[in-house]
């Protein structure tokens, strides 16, 4: 029997400096904010999807995770374990989606768009990219960034052009998305657009 | 007061580090990213009993306790004063529960915690100021109904507003709200900016600060991300304006900043002065003198050339 991957080793701070990277992700959207992350969760679930998993995934907050996460028995029962969550099967149940394998197609459909009267109601999708680039690729603008922003991520995930566009029309619903690389993390907000496509 | 960043002592024994616990800090740290990636929609959060009255700020305090980190450094304001009890006490909440270092200059903090102004100082990025709101529906005093009011948000149906406007004009010829004047955030949603003066309302458009807004008895967060457009509603024929004062702060002899008025005795005298004492300070030591400026007295100073 394998020994339980282990959790934060300081809790409060290390969810708070997971949790302020992914804030400022979102209100800065397209650049590339720094998480340390310090875990060693069970592949192929990265330490940066554990990281945020467990700042922020709690029993009010559902995590549904991809076929290839889903695979391998030890990912649920760390996150389980350490979190408190239920490991949904229904994508519109989940609070947060965690997507080790982001070239493979996504139910994108099927995740929680919020309503019109509670838009907030929604899935965050989180995918395990393994490089994020400011200095060349996709232009974008909105909210939280000034003139524009470019930022490229890769292995760019399938269907994420259609993500993006999609939360224009849906607006004020939508999904909003984290992409997370080794060592940083990068967020596009529903309010993000994309002004260029490479 | 011229306190400059201090650090705070141990914090205080059977307290989760900011007071909440981590279970509840998640819960609003959620509704916080919701707030963010939707500007000026308000969202429902299990706001919990804080140790103050409602009023006192509950909703920027959870707020604040739920995003400070070990190294930020805090800045209390109470319509634009460091020194009045609401700022002092909350200051003091924080130093005491999450020893975090505080400061009354706004250059050096992190986070700026308000009720009801923003800084005459222009915010830079990296900085979030959080906003205690006692009301945050715009439409509240229009329709009553939670259920109407979210509707009217969904549907973006927002004649009642403009009509309320009018009927200002209407009644005195001119827009007369004065103070939580209603703005349109990012071409979407309209959102009450918390009862700040209309006069700080143009620093909410392209901020370069992130803006956030906690309702601890109404149970509601909001934001305005960082560069999102922010507008006063008007009209063509009657723009928006700001309040203007006729003399110079009479302390600093700054101009085109809000001012308070001091009533100095019973007989009509006054004096009208900066509502940002931080502000209004650094100018004093900068050299900059008003009017209504006097020397302090040289026992007082320690300074024996000016005796």
């Amino acid at each position: 029997m394998s020994a339980l991957a282990l959790g934060f080793a300081d809790q409060v701070t290390n969810a708070q400096q997971i949790f302020g990277a992914v804030m400022n992700a979102f209100a800065c959207p397209g650049s590339l904010q720094p998480l340390p992350s310090d875990l060693d969760p069970p592949r192929p679930l990265s330490p940066e999807l554990a990281a945020i998993a467990l700042a922020l995934a709690d029993h009010e907050a559902p995590i549904w995770i991809d076929a290839r996460l889903a695979a391998e028995p030890a990912v649920a029962e760390f996150l389980r374990f350490h979190t408190g969550a239920t490991i949904v099967s229904r994508p519109e149940e989940a609070a947060f989606a965690l997507v080790a394998d982001p070239e493979r197609s996504l139910p994108v459909e099927r995740f929680a768009l919020g309503t019109a009267e509670y838009p907030d109601r929604s899935t965050t999708l989180v995918f395990a990219v393994s490089d994020l680039s400011e200095a060349e690729g996709w232009r974008l603008t909105g909210p939280g960034i000034p003139g524009s922003r470019i930022f490229l991520a890769s292995p760019w995930p399938r269907g994420l052009a259609d993500i993006v566009r999609a939360n224009r029309t849906l607006f004020p619903r939508g999904l909003d998305v984290l992409l997370a690389a080794p060592d940083c993390v990068v967020g596009l907000p529903r309010t993000t657009r994309l002004v260029e496509e490479i | 007061m011229s306190t400059h960043v201090s650090a705070a002592a141990s914090p205080e024994a059977g307290y989760n580090f900011a007071y909440l616990d981590e279970q509840t800090k998640r819960m609003i740290r959620r509704a916080i990213l919701k707030a963010i990636a939707i500007p000026g929609y308000q969202v429902p959060f299990a706001s919990r009993e804080m140790p103050m009255p409602y009023g006192w700020g509950t909703g920027g305090v959870q707020v604040t306790a739920s995003i400070l980190g070990r190294d930020d450094v805090l800045k209390v304001i109470d319509q634009g004063s460091d020194d009045t009890t609401n700022a002092v006490s909350i200051r003091k909440f924080f130093e005491r529960t999450a020893s975090v270092r505080t400061t009354t200059h706004t250059r050096e903090a992190t986070v700026i915690q308000t009720r009801h102004r923003i800084p005459e100082e222009t915010l830079r990025e990296g900085q979030v100021i959080v906003y205690q709101v006692p009301i945050p529906e715009p439409l509240r005093f229009l329709e009553p109904r939670e259920t109407e009011t979210r509707k009217l948000h969904a549907l973006a149906e927002y004649g009642l507003m403009h009509v309320k406007l009018y009927e200002d004009i209407a009644r005195h010829g001119h827009i007369a709200t004065t103070y939580a004047y209603p703005v349109e955030v990012a071409g979407r949603y309209i959102m009450d900016p918390s009862p700040t003066p209309k006069f700080d309302n143009p620093k909410m458009h392209l901020m370069a600060a992130l803006q956030l807004f906690g309702a601890g008895r109404e149970k509601r967060i909001y934001a305005i991300p960082p560069y999102t457009e922010v507008r006063s509603l008007d009209f063509e024929d009657h723009p928006f304006r700001i309040q203007t004062f006729k003399d110079p702060c009479a302390l600093c002899a700054a101009t085109g900043v809000y001012l308070d008025e001091v009533i100095m005795d019973d007989r009509g005298g006054r004096m009208f002065v900066c509502s940002d004492s931080d502000f209004c300070e650094e100018r004093r030591s900068a050299g900059h003198r008003g009017s209504m400026l006097a020397d302090a007295p040289a026992a007082l100073t320690g300074d024996s050339t000016h005796a």
